[in-house]
C-alpha cells in the first residue's frame, strides 16, 4: 500500500508525437483513482508509465517512498490486469497464479498457501487445474485479478479490464472489483473508456482528452460541476445537452428561457443543461418537439429541436408524453456556462433567488 | 410440434444429381494417387525379388520371398571397399544430418527470431533483411565457396562439415519471427511485471507457446536434412560418412559398371528405408504440423 505522485510526467514518443502532457497528480494512499477518456486521450500511456510499460520522456514518478522512474516493472512492487487478461495459455490456473512469485523466488509452502487464499477469495479453488482456455471471460477476468493479488502489491494497475466481457458480467464484475479493493485496501489505478465504470467505481476521476488532464474530481464533482464542455458531454448518459445561448446586460438567453446573471459578459455562450434538470411544465419557457421517445423501462429519454437546437430530456416513467410540441422549463441553479470557444468553465454564478426555487433546489440536492 | 412431425413422416430423400465435374475431380485424384504410389510398389516388389529375375524380366507384377534376405545384405553387408559403409551405417549417418540440421535449425531460428522480435536493436530490421536474403542463396548456389569453406576449416568427412554449411538459410528464423510477432504483446508486458527476464521468458513462455510451431518446422527441416543429396556427396568422401541417399545411388552405380548383375533388390530395399523415416515423423507428427501451421490460439 503506498501513495503515488505524479510530478509532471511527460510522454513524447520518437517521432515527436506528445502523448501526455506534463500531467501532476496525487494519489492517496488506498485510493481507487479511475483514468477515464476517449481512445487515444493517453490515459493508457500514462498507465504503462507507471507500470514501467512505457519509458517517461520527463517528470517523476513517485511509489511509496522511492522514485521509480528508471525502475524495471517487477521492481515497481505493482501488478497489472490487463484487457484482454494476458494470462499464459500453457499454464494452469495455479501455475499462472504463482508465476510472479515463483520468479520472486518465494519458498513453494508459501506460494502454494497464497495461491490457495486467492483462489478462495475469487471462487477459483475448483478450477486451479485447469487451462485458460477451458475458462469463460469472467472466470479468465478472475485469474488475472488472482495473479494481481497473490503478490500483494503496493499498486493496482486495471488497463481496461472489463472490456471484454460482456455487458451483464461487466456489471457483475464491476461490483466484484470494487469490493475486493476496498477489502484488499490496495492503492489502484484504473483506466477505462466507459464513463459509467468511471462513476460507478472511482473515489476519484481524473478525465483525459488529447493527452491532457481535463480535470481531476469525485464522481459527483465531475458530474456536477464539469470543468468543459469535453468533460460536460463525456461523463454521463445520456451527455449533457450543449447548446448556444446569448449573453447581454446581465441576462441569459436561450429561446424563451430568460435568467439574470451576475455578469458583465456580453455575447455569445455555451449553455449545458443536464437532461434530468429539464422537466415538463406547460407554463414553461422552452417549446420542445420531440421528434423520439426512447424507452428505458424505468425512465424515458426525450430527443428533440428547442430553437432549431437538438436537446435530450429524461424523464420519469410515470410522466406521460407524446411525440410534438412540448414545453420545458429547467431547474437553473444546475446549468453551466462554458466559454464558447475554449470550452472552458465560466464560473459566473446565477443571480437566483435561491428561496423562491427553494424545493426544486432541494431535490436536485438529493 | 404437429407441423414437424408430419414433416418428418414423410421424408424426402433429395436424389443426388449426377455430375460430370465429380467424376473428372475423382479421375484426377485417383491419376495422382497412382503416381505417388506406384513407383513404391515397383520399390518394394524389387527388392523382394532376386537380382537375376528382375534383370530378366524387368519390373513384374508379383512380389518375391527375397525381401528378408535383401534386407540382410542390405543393412549389414558393406558394398564399397573399406566395409564401413553398410546401410545400417548410412542410416545411422542420415539420421544425424537429419537430426541435427533440424534440431541446429530451429534452436538458432528461434533464438534469432527472439533477438529481432524482442529486443530495441540497432538495425534490427536491416539484420532481418539480410537473413532474409539468404533464403534467396540456397546451398545449391553458394555451393563452391561453401564447398571451399568447409575444405579450408578442414571439415570434409565430419557431421559438422556435413550440417553446419545446410543450417545457414533463413526458412526457421523468417517462420518464428512471423508467429512471435503474433504472440500478443500483452503476454511479454505481463512477464515482466511477474519478473520474468528475457532468458526466463524464453523458456518458461515462448519456448511452451512454439510447440506446435516447434514440431511443424521439425517434420519439414527433418525431412529437408534427410533428403539432401548434393552436399552430403560433395563433402563426403569417406564411405563410413555416407548417408543413405548417396549410398543407393552408390550401389547401383559402381557395379553397373563391370559384368556382374547390379543389386536392384539391395538398392531398393535401402531406397524403402531411406523413405520409412520421414513418413514415420509425418504421421507422428501430423496432428501437430497442421495445428503449428493453421492454429492462431495463443
Amino acid at each position: 500500500m503506498a501513495q503515488v505522485t505524479l510530478d509532471s510526467v511527460r510522454k513524447i514518443y520518437p517521432n515527436g508525437v506528445e502523448a501526455v502532457t506534463p500531467a501532476s497528480f496525487a494519489i492517496k494512499d488506498g485510493e481507487f483513482v479511475v483514468l477515464v477518456g476517449p481512445s487515444g486521450c493517453g490515459k493508457s500511456t500514462l498507465l504503462r508509465m507507471i507500470a514501467g510499460l512505457e519509458d517517461i520522456t520527463e517528470g517523476a514518478l513517485t511509489i511509496g517512498e522511492r522514485v521509480v522512474n528508471t525502475l524495471d516493472p517487477a521492481d515497481r512492487d505493482i501488478a497489472m490486469v490487463f484487457q484482454n487478461y494476458a494470462l499464459y495459455p500453457h499454464m494452469t490456473v495455479r501455475k499462472n497464479i504463482a508465476y510472479g512469485l515463483k520468479n520472486r523466488k518465494t519458498p513453494k509452502d508459501e506460494i502454494a498457501r497464497k495461491v490457495d487464499e486467492a483462489a478462495k477469495m475469487l471462487n477459483l479453488t475448483e478450477y486451479l487445474d485447469r487451462k485458460p482456455a477451458q475458462l469463460s471471460g469472467g472466470q479468465r477476468q478472475r485469474v488475472a485479478m488472482g495473479r494481481a493479488i497473490v503478490r500483494d502489491p503496493a499498486l493496482f494497475l486495471f488497463d481496461e479490464p472489463l472490456s471484454n466481457l460482456d455487458a451483464k458480467l461487466r456489471n457483475q464484475m464491476r461490483i466484484e472489483i470494487k469490493a475486493l479493493q476496498r477489502r484488499l485496501g490496495v492503492t489502484s489505478i484504473y483506466v477505462t473508456h466507459d464513463q459509467v465504470e468511471a462513476m460507478t467505481m472511482a473515489d476519484r476521476i481524473i478525465v483525459l482528452n488529447g493527452g491532457r488532464i481535463e480535470q481531476i474530481g469525485t464522481p459527483s464533482e465531475i458530474y456536477h460541476n464539469p470543468a468543459s464542455t469535453f468533460v460536460a458531454s463525456f461523463m454521463g448518459a445520456p451527455p449533457m445537452n450543449l447548446v448556444g445561448a446569448e449573453m447581454q446586460d446581465g441576462t441569459l438567453s436561450f429561446a424563451g428561457l430568460e435568467l439574470p446573471v451576475s455578469s458583465t459578459l456580453r455575447g455569445p455562450v455555451t449553455l449545458g443543461l443536464r437532461p434530468e434538470d429539464l422537466i415538463i411544465d406547460p407554463h414553461g419557457p422552452l417549446a420542445m418537439e420531440v421528434e423520439l421517445i426512447e424507452e428505458l423501462g424505468a425512465h424515458r429519454l426525450l430527443h428533440g429541436q428547442v430553437d432549431g437546437q437538438r436537446l435530450t430530456v429524461h424523464l420519469a416513467k410515470e410522466e406521460q408524453v407524446a411525440l410534438g410540441p412540448l414545453r420545458l422549463s429547467c431547474r437553473e441553479q444546475n446549468l453551466c456556462l462554458f466559454h464558447p470557444e475554449s470550452g472552458k468553465r465560466m464560473e459566473t454564478s446565477f443571480s437566483l433567488n435561491l428561496t423562491e426555487h427553494s424545493p426544486d433546489a432541494a431535490e436536485a440536492r438529493a | 410440434m404437429a407441423d414437424i412431425s408430419l414433416s418428418t413422416a414423410t421424408p424426402v430423400v433429395p436424389r443426388r444429381r449426377f455430375r460430370w465435374s465429380t467424376l473428372v475431380d475423382h479421375a484426377v485424384l485417383i491419376a495422382g494417387s497412382l503416381v505417388m504410389i506406384l513407383p513404391l510398389l515397383v520399390m518394394l516388389q524389387t527388392a523382394s525379388t532376386p537380382d537375376v529375375e528382375t534383370m530378366k524380366y524387368g519390373p513384374g507384377l508379383y512380389f518375391g520371398d527375397q525381401l528378408d534376405d535383401n534386407f540382410r545384405k542390405a543393412m549389414f553387408e558393406a558394398s564399397g571397399f573399406s566395409g564401413e559403409n553398410t546401410g545400417f551405417a548410412m542410416f545411422k549417418n542420415s539420421l544425424i544430418l537429419g537430426l541435427g540440421f533440424a534440431i541446429g535449425k530451429i534452436v538458432i531460428g528461434m533464438m534469432a527470431a527472439y533477438a529481432i522480435v524482442y529486443f530495441r536493436l540497432r538495425f534490427a530490421t536491416l539484420a532481418f533483411w539480410l537473413i532474409f536474403t539468404t533464403l534467396l542463396l540456397p546451398l545449391e548456389v553458394r555451393i563452391l565457396p561453401s564447398y571451399e569453406i568447409t575444405q579450408k576449416l578442414g571439415l570434409l568427412n565430419t557431421y559438422t562439415g556435413l550440417i553446419v554449411p545446410l543450417i545457414a538459410s533463413a526458412t526457421a528464423t523468417f517462420f518464428f519471427r512471423q508467429f512471435f510477432r503474433s504472440v500478443p504483446e500483452e503476454l511479454v508486458e505481463a512477464a515482466r511485471i511477474d519478473g520474468a527476464g528475457p532468458v526466463k521468458f524464453f523458456i518458461d513462455i515462448l519456448v511452451p507457446l512454439s510447440q506446435t510451431m516447434i514440431a511443424a518446422m521439425f517434420i519439414i527441416m527433418f525431412v529437408y536434412g534427410w533428403n539432401q543429396y548434393l552436399w552430403p556427396t560433395m563433402i563426403t568422401t569417406e564411405e563410413g560418412m555416407y548417408t543413405l541417399v548417396r549410398g543407393i545411388k552408390r550401389i547401383v552405380q559402381v557395379l553397373q559398371g563391370g559384368n556382374e548383375i547390379p543389386e536392384y533388390g539391395r538398392a531398393n530395399v535401402l531406397a524403402i528405408i531411406a523413405v520409412l523415416p520421414p513418413v514415420a515423423i509425418v504421421i507422428f507428427f501430423q496432428s501437430w504440423f497442421v495445428k503449428g501451421l493453421t492454429e492462431s490460439d495463443k
